[in-house]
């Protein structure tokens, strides 16, 4: 027993050890992403010497130091565009994702379903998103809804396709168990297709992540008086490149959050590998 | 282990010397009337209760068919079928046999040890039916610290072990088994076969096993079933005079050369 347990120096070495190890970690992430980030601080250095060498008016291109500025002055104007902005992409993006993950279920239990309403999915999707846009605001008026309507249906076809995909993957000897075994429908659908078909959705959401931001900016183009995407429009008329630029920046880096958000929760959630035997 | 994994025999008239399953003038079609395939013509066979029957053939003679038939997952187009006297739907229902497929199955959001006790948690469970330990399943397959790894983590050789492990849970009376080694290395295959004799001779249970290796179907078949192709039906249903406890070197003994060699010609004819 007394050589099982470390003794304190060993104790304290051990914590020592795992402390460098963290260290290290962090040190590896940081030499992985270091060409990137270099890469990225270069592009912005041209881009600021190219507006000063150049003497590019600001109107046109404004430089970094210009963004930032616009940053500081218009941050009250930014966070009160960006809320709106946030909430039609998130709620877009639940409301998009769980009509087509009950849709491909739906789909994949009544092959009837999927051949009549299918070739509608795909109509629904080939009408651009641009020109569903007035249309929607003159059916459901000119508040949040259009909005939400149109970051849903952005994400909801890549997530039909893909679930219904998923839930069909399970291999034939999986569904030949459960049936040796005797399993009722619902249990060979919780235990063995929404599994199966999680890798597929996560898939599928990554994608919803960052187009649902999209949708949203695109539907409030289209007369909206509020929200990340009438700040563009606005900014752009007024001449206002700095803020133009900022406020991109703000929906690019909301984009990229939530698309680290899903791969976060696919990391939590699906923790095993496909296995093969061949 | 011996206790964990012999059923109390149900006292009837198959467990005295009678069969597990009987097959009886078993036709299976496939497809529609016009256009439908034979896969299986006039099969009568009895597997003897307690033993291992090895179904051997060329492909296309149907014996993984005649395997799926056993275990209801193919319709009977004309004939019977019997499992200890059941319709193979009533023996599905009581847990009579367990399957161990060709892939191990396994599925892969779930360790080892919640794989193996995957029966228990689906289908209809009879009151009363008391079910084996999955750790000593897990023990008695040779992955005994191995019960919280993930199926990728494995081998081929050992996810085909704990699907073996996950067939036996439910104690089942007969084990039918369709190429379970076919997509291993010879090595580990050798090393499971012998284990599975180990395994027959502990439990009793009886055991179908699909093959297409004639060594395989010698060295471990108290009974060879061999099918002819086109359509399939029985060629051959032979005893094997090879003691038990059977060991590899058995494979260089005069009789293991001579019950393969007729084999071998006998599939040539199929």
């Amino acid at each position: 027993m007394a050589n099982a347990l470390p003794s304190h120096a060993e104790g304290r070495a051990l914590v020592d050890r795992n402390r460098f190890k963290m260290l290290d970690s962090v040190g590896a992430v940081a030499l992985r992403h270091l060409p990137a980030t270099l890469a990225i601080l270069g592009c912005i250095l041209l881009w600021q010497l190219v507006v000063w060498g150049f003497a590019v008016p600001t109107f046109m291109a404004p430089g970094p130091l210009d963004v930032i500025e616009a940053f500081g002055e218009n941050a009250g104007v930014l966070w009160s565009n960006f809320l709106p902005t946030l909430m039609e992409a998130v709620l877009g993006f639940v409301f998009g994702n769980v009509v087509a993950v009950l849709l491909a279920v739906w789909f994949v239990y009544s092959p009837l379903a999927e051949r009549a309403f299918y070739p509608i999915a795909v109509i629904v999707k080939s009408i651009p998103i641009i020109a569903l846009a007035p249309i929607l605001v003159l059916l459901v008026g000119n508040g949040i809804a259009p909005k939400i309507i149109i970051a849903g249906l952005i994400c909801f076809f890549p997530t039909l396709v893909n679930m219904v995909q998923g839930l069909k993957s399970a291999s034939p000897a999986m569904l030949d168990l459960m049936r040796i075994l005797s399993a009722s429908n619902s249990e060979i659908f919780w235990k063995v297709r929404l599994p199966s078909s999680l890798p597929f959705l996560f898939a599928a959401l990554k994608i919803a992540a960052t187009s649902s931001v999209m949708g949203a900016i695109v539907a409030e183009w289209i007369g909206s008086s509020y929200g990340l995407g009438a700040l563009i429009i606005e900014a752009t008329y007024n001449f206002r490149s700095p803020l133009l630029y900022a406020t991109v920046v703000i929906a690019a880096s909301l984009a990229v959050v939530l698309f680290f958000a899903v791969s976060f929760a696919e990391s939590k959630i699906v923790r095993w590998k496909p296995t093969t035997d061949h | 282990m011996l206790e964990t994994l012999s059923r109390p025999k149900p006292v009837s008239v198959d467990t005295a010397n009678g069969s597990a399953v009987s097959v009886t003038n078993l036709h299976i079609r496939f497809g529609a009337d016009d256009s439908s395939f034979t896969a299986l013509s006039d099969v009568s066979v009895e597997i003897p209760t307690g033993s291992l029957v090895t179904m051997l053939g060329p492909s296309g003679c149907g014996k993984s068919t005649l395997l799926r038939t056993v275990a209801d997952l193919v319709h009977i187009s004309d004939g019977s079928v019997s499992v200890h006297g059941q319709t193979p739907r009533k023996a599905r229902e009581g847990r009579d046999f367990a399957f161990v497929f060709q892939e191990a199955t396994l599925l892969p959001w779930r360790n080892v040890i919640d794989n193996v006790r995957l029966p228990l948690l689906v289908g209809k469970r009879e009151a009363g039916a008391t079910y084996a330990d999955p750790e000593e399943l897990i023990a008695l397959v040779g992955l005994k610290g191995r019960e919280k790894a993930m199926p990728h983590e494995l081998s081929g050789g050992q996810r085909q072990r704990v699907a073996i492990a996950r067939a036996l849970v439910t104690r089942p009376r007969i084990l039918l088994m369709d190429e379970p080694f076919g997509a291993l290395d010879e090595i580990t295959r050798d090393k499971l076969n012998e284990e599975l004799l180990r395994l027959w001779q502990e439990t009793g249970t009886t055991i179908l096993f699909v093959t297409h290796s004639i060594p395989e179907a010698v060295f471990l078949g108290q009974h060879v079933l061999m099918l002819a192709a086109h359509p399939g039906r029985v060629k051959e249903f032979m005893k094997v005079d090879l003691p038990y406890p059977r060991t590899l070197s058995m494979r260089d003994t005069v009789e293991f050369i001579r019950v393969t060699a007729h084999l071998r010609t006998l599939l040539g004819e199929c």
